[in-house]
This record gives structure tokens, sequence and C-alpha cells, in this order.
């Protein structure tokens, strides 16, 4: 074989258009840890190992046909299952919330593998009852989603719950749950608010009211969105310069690697810089789009819409929350952040994004 | 509903799929134009005031401590306040030569060697860059001087600063508790619990007693202001404010009064006091002797006085009434005269004939009875009255170790009570189970003997003593001990009223409770163990006295109280509740190493059933409870 039949095979399943705007997104993340890192290169460098990591599984994940990954959906469910069941039993707390367990060697977030669990699973079982598809099954699979929410909820991970609801829900939207349910239930959801409400504590109720207006909490959470708001807003149109952001330098801005690292990089670039951000990331979700208009069975159709739109909407509520207009819930800015379990699970769903779209000539449809 | 499986329609399906598609790019579009939006708005229309905001930034976040909440007696007598002072204080950070600082300062204000280690010690465990004190309660005069001297000393300030007292100190140590600083273990706790916004700026944080327990609800919210501050540090201009929030008040179900009354009553002996209204279960005085001087932890304690409280041979840092483990002795009777009726092992006139002990069958092993010789024909009301031993030693063989395990469980013993401090323990109420799972040992007929008469494995606190006697006292229905009666907010007007509803019915027979109540009664009527103590009372108090063995005796040997060193001696127990038929208050008084109840302990309770019930203050204040009585249990 020569040297470029190598390499086409090593492409061969990568999507190029989504690889440019991945690629492209994960510079930007290095360039603006550099800066949050005051000038440092321990971050970018750590961030680069997960980037190595989480491409090598990417790569994997993309060569694999899709009949093996529809295969893995319930194993992973299950497993999924069992190990948020044990963290509810014997998890480690931290920071008053039962999220980690620890295996000996590594400490694991189910939770995160679920993000990816729950959707395969859902788009596998639509899959199973394409034929016959009646609201009886959308009831089942909506439960799916809810036995795992219920768990991530009590932990208490009300941010991540809610986000993978929403991966959920974007499953039962594209597999055609019928707009009259839809109704029903957001109507159903808005008449039992207030009776909800009514069985909170005070402290309860006061918390909720703190994540929607910081300034109530200004020396807790309260403190992060006030200061991410004066990093976005002195930032301007044209921004403060690279490393020139004064909120980011003068450790006024908490969580700067991490959940608030938007706040770095729209101080220093400005709304022009926003607008380039805001572009890629459309960029990479209109290739999503693409790829799932185009995906050939049901099940590759509802997990590559699901992927997409989960994608758009961390992106969505991380710029929100920085900005002022979400409460803050702990959400990383995709593929930006620092971190490498949600390096690793962005990466494991464009895989499959890409396994989606390179594979779907030798599926039959 | 057409059951017919329909083939679907495969370009329909396709047209379908992709018309939702086109929702989902609609959705994304709208939030990230809303997204778009919202930073046009930050960036472009509000970028004067965010630059302005960030180029004063120094916008200092200033958290306003709240007060701390008071905490009352049931009459509204403090027990816990705060006072303002003025500190002396030295920002660390700006001094170059703080042992240079120190030295000039002490020629100004007295600085005593405590105060230089409790300063060092600040400096080890400062949490940020705050000012670390370095004297506390300064006289106004030493304030004049040091305000006349303030331009030598750029980085030194006087304070105002609220402190914590409690003015009844040691005597409601073990039940107020105290505040201390806060220390690593606590920034975690605060973290754990996601509460350290609210302790941002904080020093002190409960450690024990009620302070502990109710920590939340004394804290109270941290205000904040924010401030512009120059580039120098100062504020120049308040931009807003949130004024903090008092902590809530505690009125507690303590009367004062009875406690002081209680724990002078104590003379030199060391012990434990709980009195309860068994009518509520509201705790009425918690005394455990000795007490230490709680204002001594509130600063960080210096070595030398730690030194003398831990290793005290008194424990005073020890909480008896909560946490002091021991037999239970003879005031377990009460309550195994009712198993006995409960299970139909004894009937009340069943007598049995007292050779001053028992025997297990085939087994020359002698269970002696307090009194050689023994009582003679006893039946039960008879058994309680005299305590006859030997009576219990029967009765709890024949009942067996299961049934006493099953029906004194059910008046919480081997149980916490749940009253509203930390660090209870819930003694010891042994059974097969118990015994297989601590020693791997199976359960014998001799260990059933002798908890009969509350020794033996079996364990009690004072404190679930005086919650068997409330709920004996008040026909079975047990009320949830506890020492807060009430929160008063701060903020509102509201008061949130605390455990005003039973927690169980025992439904016990009334049969039962009466004559195991009228035998009580007459351990305080001439014949019984406490007659001495109760002579000439206005009121009728049930009661029962005890004995609890602090070491064995050996087979044929014989106490002798003046052979055995004084901490060796048996401590003195006594139960009571009245009056007698409609009870108020029910009480345990432990004397450690008292001998025996009646003469020791029930005089104690005495006092306090007097101003409990009568209003009627001990005059002249007693010495130590006559000793050398010869009543005996």
């Amino acid at each position: 074989m020569t040297r470029r039949q190598l390499w086409q095979r090593f492409i061969a399943h990568l999507d190029l258009p989504l690889l440019l705007g991945i690629g492209l997104l994960m510079t930007v993340s290095l360039l603006v840890l550099h800066s949050a890192d005051n000038g440092g290169w321990g971050q970018p460098l750590k961030q680069m190992l997960n980037i190595a990591v989480a491409l090598t599984c990417m790569w994997l994940v993309a060569n694999l046909p899709l009949h093996y990954l529809m295969r893995t959906a319930v194993p992973i469910y299950i497993i999924g299952m069992v190990l948020l069941v044990c963290v509810a039993l014997f998890g480690e707390i931290s920071h008053g919330a039962r999220r980690w367990l620890n295996l000996g060697v590594i400490t694991v977030q189910p939770s995160e593998l679920m993000k990816i669990g729950i959707p395969l699973m859902m788009a596998w079982y639509f899959e199973k009852h394409e034929a016959t598809l009646t609201l009886k099954n959308y009831f089942v699979a909506a439960l799916l989603l809810l036995m795992p929410v219920v768990l991530i909820v009590r932990q208490p991970d009300l941010g991540t719950a809610i986000l993978i609801s929403a991966s959920g829900f974007y499953v039962l939207f594209l597999a055609g749950l019928s707009w009259r349910v839809m109704g029903a239930m957001f109507v159903a959801a808005l008449a039992s608010a207030p009776v909800l409400w009514s069985m909170l504590h005070d402290y309860q109720r006061h918390r909720i009211l703190m994540l929607f207006d910081p300034s109530q909490d200004a020396l807790g959470k309260g403190y992060h969105t006030i200061q991410g708001m004066i990093a976005v807003g002195s930032g301007g149109i044209l921004g403060k310069g690279y490393m020139d952001g004064t909120q980011t330098h003068l450790d006024f801005l908490p969580e700067r690697t991490t959940d608030f690292i938007f706040a770095v990089y729209s101080e220093e670039f400005g709304l022009l810089g926003n607008l380039i951000l805001l572009g890629l990331y459309l960029f990479v979700i209109g290739r999503g789009f693409i790829i799932t208009a185009n995906a050939s069975t049901y099940f590759t159709r509802l997990m590559a819409g699901s992927i997409t739109l989960t994608f758009a909407t961390y992106a969505f509520v991380n710029m929100g929350m920085v900005s002022g207009i979400l409460p803050v819930v702990g959400v990383p800015l995709p593929l930006i952040s620092y971190g490498g379990t949600s390096m690793l699970t962005l990466l494991l769903g464009f895989g499959m994004l890409m396994s989606i779209e390179t594979h779907k000539k030798l599926v039959k449809t | 509903m057409s059951k017919r499986v329909e083939l679907k329609n495969h370009q329909r399906e396709i047209f379908y799929f992709r018309l939702r598609l086109a929702v989902s790019i609609g959705f994304v579009l709208v939030l990230m134009g809303i997204l778009l939006a919202r930073l046009v708005y930050l960036q472009a229309v509000r970028h004067d005031y965010y630059q302005t905001l960030a180029e004063s930034n120094r916008i200092s976040i200033v958290p306003i401590v709240p007060n701390r909440g008071l905490i009352l007696d049931r009459n509204g007598v403090v027990l816990a306040h705060n006072y303002s002072g003025y500190t002396l204080e030295i920002n660390s950070g700006k001094t170059s030569d703080l042992e240079a600082t120190i030295n000039e300062l002490s020629t100004l204000v007295s600085i005593t060697p405590k105060d230089r280690k409790r300063f060092k010690k600040l400096l080890t465990e400062r949490r940020n860059s705050e000012t670390l004190m370095i004297r506390n309660r300064l006289t106004d005069e030493e304030v004049a001087r040091f305000a006349a001297q303030q331009y030598r000393f750029p980085s030194v300030e006087i304070k105002a600063r609220l402190f914590r007292d409690y003015p009844y100190s040691e005597k409601t140590a073990h039940l107020i508790g105290y505040i201390g600083r806060i220390n690593q273990t606590d920034v975690d706790q605060l973290e754990e619990n996601d509460l350290a916004a609210n302790y941002r700026g904080s020093d002190y944080i409960g450690k024990t007693g009620l302070e502990q327990s109710y920590e939340n609800e004394l804290h109270g919210i941290t205000g904040v202001e924010q401030v512009e501050v120059d580039s120098g540090g100062r504020a120049v201009r308040m931009l807003s404010r949130t004024p903090p929030a008092s902590g809530n008040t505690l009125v507690l179900s303590i009367d004062a009064k009875l406690q002081e009354i209680a724990e002078q009553s104590f003379g030199n002996y060391r012990g434990a006091l709980v009195a309860i209204d068994p009518n509520n279960g509201e705790v009425l005085a918690f005394v455990s002797r000795p007490g230490y001087d709680p204002s001594l932890f509130i600063d960080g304690i210096d070595t030398q006085s730690w030194d003398e409280l831990n290793n005290s041979p008194d424990v005073p840092l020890n909480n008896r009434a909560l946490r002091g483990q021991y037999p239970a002795g003879s005031t377990i009777k009460p309550f195994m005269a009712m198993a006995g009726l409960y299970y139909k092992i004894r009937s009340p006139d069943r007598t049995i004939s007292d050779p001053g002990y028992f025997n297990l069958p085939g087994s020359s092993h002698q269970y002696r009875d307090w009194k050689k010789g023994g009582h003679g024909i006893v039946d039960m009301f008879k058994s309680i009255a005299i305590s006859c031993d030997t009576y219990y030693y029967g009765l709890a063989t024949e009942m067996g170790i299961d049934n006493i395990f099953n029906f004194l469980s059910r008046f919480g013993f081997g149980k916490k009570t749940g009253i509203d401090l930390e660090g209870e323990t819930s003694g010891l109420l042994p059974s097969q189970e118990w015994k297989m799972r601590r020693y791997k040992e199976k359960w014998y007929a001799g260990d059933t003997v002798s908890v009969g008469i509350g020794q033996g494995y079996s364990l009690v606190t004072p404190m679930q003593l005086a919650f068997a006697t409330a709920t004996l006292a008040n026909n079975g229905i047990g009320y949830k001990p506890h020492l807060v009666r009430e929160v008063r907010s701060s903020r509102s007007n509201e008061n949130r009223l605390i455990g005003t509803k039973p927690e169980f019915d025992l439904k016990l027979d009334p049969a039962h409770l009466d004559l195991v109540k009228r035998a009580m009664a007459a351990v305080t009527q001439p014949g019984g163990t406490a007659a001495k103590a109760a002579a000439g009372a206005k009121y009728q108090i049930a009661g029962k006295t005890g004995t609890a063995q602090v070491i064995a005796m050996k087979q044929g040997e014989k106490y002798d109280a003046s052979k055995i060193d004084e901490r060796h001696r048996d401590h003195a127990w006594f139960i009571a509740f009245a009056p007698a038929e409609q009870p108020r208050i029910a009480l345990v008084v432990l004397a450690e190493n008292g001998g025996h109840g009646g003469g020791t302990a029930a005089p104690i309770a005495r006092k306090v059933l007097d101003y409990y019930l009568l209003g009627k203050v001990p005059q002249p204040l007693p010495d130590a409870a006559d000793k050398g009585v010869e009543e005996h249990d």
C-alpha cells in the first residue's frame, strides 16, 4: 500500500468540513487558555493532551460501522444506569452533591456517560419500533429518559439533568412526537409550576430566585455573573486585545478557564470576535444538520439530530449564563472550556456524526 | 382505535422528519439570535457603563456580617448575646516586621503572652488577607491611648466588633455550647453544604451545644455592599447595599432560674440533671456538672487552659447529660414492671418470697439483693416501693431478653432521643443479636438476670432516662425532647414553635400505669426508698431511686463505701415526676459517685421540684447534699 492509500484510508471516515470547524474552535480554545493562564502554557498543554485523547476516540468511533454503534446502545445505557444507582448508594460527596463514583483507580461521573447513553438508547428504541410507532412507544422512550434524569436530579445536579432532558427531548421531537402532546405537556408544566412552587421551602425558593437575580447572591454565584457581565460588556466592539483583558488578568473573573472562559474571549476580542465565534459554532451546527438531513436510517437521523441540537444547546446555555440571561449552572463552553471529560463526550458525539455521514453509502435504505 | 399495522410511506416520513429538522434549525437560529442581541446590548449599547465598571473595577464587594441571633430562656432571660467592643487588629500583609510592631504596641496597650500566642495561631490559620486581631476587649483608656499614637502604626487599626457573651457561663455551657473561630474543617463543611458564600466575612461559627445545632438559624444572612474603591483600595462611593439580616432568636424551654437552682443543688457532686415537661417534651433544665467557661473557646483557647480542662479528672468538657453512659440501676424497675404486666409474666398481686438472693435453676451462683436476708413476701407494688432486686431477677429471667429488648426500646432505651443537640450517645440496650455482633458469643440466661435491675450490659444516658420517665409520666404518649421552644425570625414577625405534636403513643394499659405510678408514689412515702427526701412536700412525688455500680462486687463481698476510693463509689440515680397524679415535670438526677439514690440524688430533685411547682427558692443554698444517710436502694 502506498503512503497515499494509507492516508486515504485514515481519513476515509472523517468528515472534513466538520473536522475543520472543530479544529478551529479548538485553536480558539488553546489561544484563550493561554491568555486565561496569564500567558502560561500549563493549561494549554494539558488541554492539548485532552484534545489528542478525544480526537483519537473520535477517530475510532467514526470508523465504527453503524450496526456496531447501534449494538452499543443497550449495554451503555444499562452500565450507565447501574453506575448512577451506585452513585446514589455510595458515591463520593463533593461540594454537597453525590456525583462521582470511586472505582479504586479512577473516579467517574456517570452522568457524563449518560449524556451520550440516553439519546443513543432512545434512538435505538425508536429504530426497533419504527414500523409500528404509537403513543405508547413515545411514552416508553420518555420513561427511558426520565429514570436516569430523576437519579441525576437527586444527586443533586440540576444543570446536567436539564441538559440531558433536553437531549432526550430532541430525540422525542425528531421522532415525531405530535405537536398536540407537546402542547399538552407544556400546558401541564405551566399549570403545575405554582403548585410545585408552593410546595418548596423558603430557602429553596430563595435559591431559585437567586438564579434569576444574581445581585441577590453577590457573594456567591451572583458574583460570577456580575464579573462575567462586566468582562463581556467592557470588551466593546473590538475588544481589549489579546492578553489585555483587565477583568481576566486582574483576577476579577472566577473560573476563567472553565465555565467562564467565554468572558475572557469576549473581553479580549469584543463583539467582532463573538460574531466570529458564533459563526464557527453555526458552521459546526449547520454541518451537523446537513449530516442529519442526509442520514439514511431512522436511528442515525435521530442520533445525528440529537447530537447536533445538544451541542447547540450547550453553547447557548454557557454563553447565555456568562452574559447574564440564564442562571449559572455548571455547563462548560463546548470545545473551548478547559476539561478532558467534556471534550471527550463532545468528540465521541462528533465521531458518531462522522460515522453516520461516512458509512451511509454502505447501508441500504 | 385501530390496531391495524400500517407500513409507513417512506417518502412521507422523510418529509415529516425534514420538517422537524427545519423547525430545529429555526430553533437554533432563534437561540443564537437572542444571544447575539444580548451581546450587542452588553458590548455596544451598554459598553460605556461596563467600561466604567471595569476601569474602576475595582468594585469591591464587601460582606457585612449579620448579628448572631440571641438565645433566651423561656421567660426571656438572656443566655447568649452580643456586645460591642473594640479590638486591635493588624493587617499582616502590610506589616514588614510583625514582631517589632507588636512589641511597640505593647508599650501602649497591654499585650499578654497569651495574646501573642493566639495571634501566631491566627496567623497560621488565616483564610484570606483580612486583618488579624491582636487584642480584644480594649478598655476605653487603651482605645484613647492608641488613637493618639495611631499615626505611628499605619497597618494597625481599631475595629468595633461584636462579641459573644454567655451570662450564665459554666452553668449553661453544656447546653448553649460556644462559638469559635472558623477553621479549615468548618470551611470544608461549609463548602460541602454550599454555604460558603453566606460566611464570607464571618469569623465565628457554632462549635458545640445549641450554638452548633442551630447554627443555620443563629448565623443570619450576610449582607453585601458593592463599593467603588480607588487604586489604593479605599472606598470612594457605595454602589449598592443589601443589608444583612440578623440571625433568628432562639427561645428555649429552659427556665434559667430552675437551671441555676438545679446546678447549685449538686453542691460538690459531679453529675447530670435533665428535667422535662412530660406534656410537651420541653426540656426545663439541662445540667451537666462540672461545667466550664465557654468564653475561653471563642477566640481560640490557650494551651494552658486547654490542658487544665482536658486533663482534669472531673472531665468538665464531657456533656454527661447527653453523652454520659451509665448503668440505669434500679431506676429501670418501673419500666421492667410495665413490661412484666404487658407480657403477663407477673400479675400485680402475685408475690414472691425473697430470701435475699436469686439463683438460676441448676446454678449455685447467687445474684444478691441489696438487702441482706431479703425483703420477705414481695408483690409488684412493694417491689418498686422498696426496690427489691430479687423480684426483678426472676421477672427478667422469665420474660427473656427478647421481650425486654422489645419493650424497653419502645421507651427509647438504646436509641438517641433526638434532642436538638449534636453528639448524643445512644446508650446500650443489649439483645441477643447485639451480643453476637459485639462479642461473637451467644446470649446466656445469666446475662438476662442483671439486665433486670439495670446492670449487666445495659447502659443509659441521663437524657434517655429522662425521656423514658417523661413518657411514663404522660401515660405512654411521648414527645421528642427539645430545648428550643420557639425560633423568632429577625426578618418577619414569624415565630416558629417547635415540637408540639406527640411523637408516639405506646398505648399502655391504664390499669398497669395506675399500679406502677402508685408504687412510684409510694417510693417517696414513709417506708419507701426516698421517703426522707420527700418528707413534708406539699405535692406528691412519684419517683424511683437507683444505684449504678461502678465496680463489680465479687461473690460474697460486701459493699463498703468507706473502703472504696471516692471515684469508684456507686453513682446515685433518682427519677421522678410530680405532681404524681397530674405530672407537670419529670426529671432525672445522676450524682456521680454519690452512693445511694435516696440519700444523694433525691434531695437534689426535691429542691428542683420545690422551685418548679411551688416557686420555693432553697434558702440558704445547700451545701453538699447530706451524706451518710442510711437509706438504701
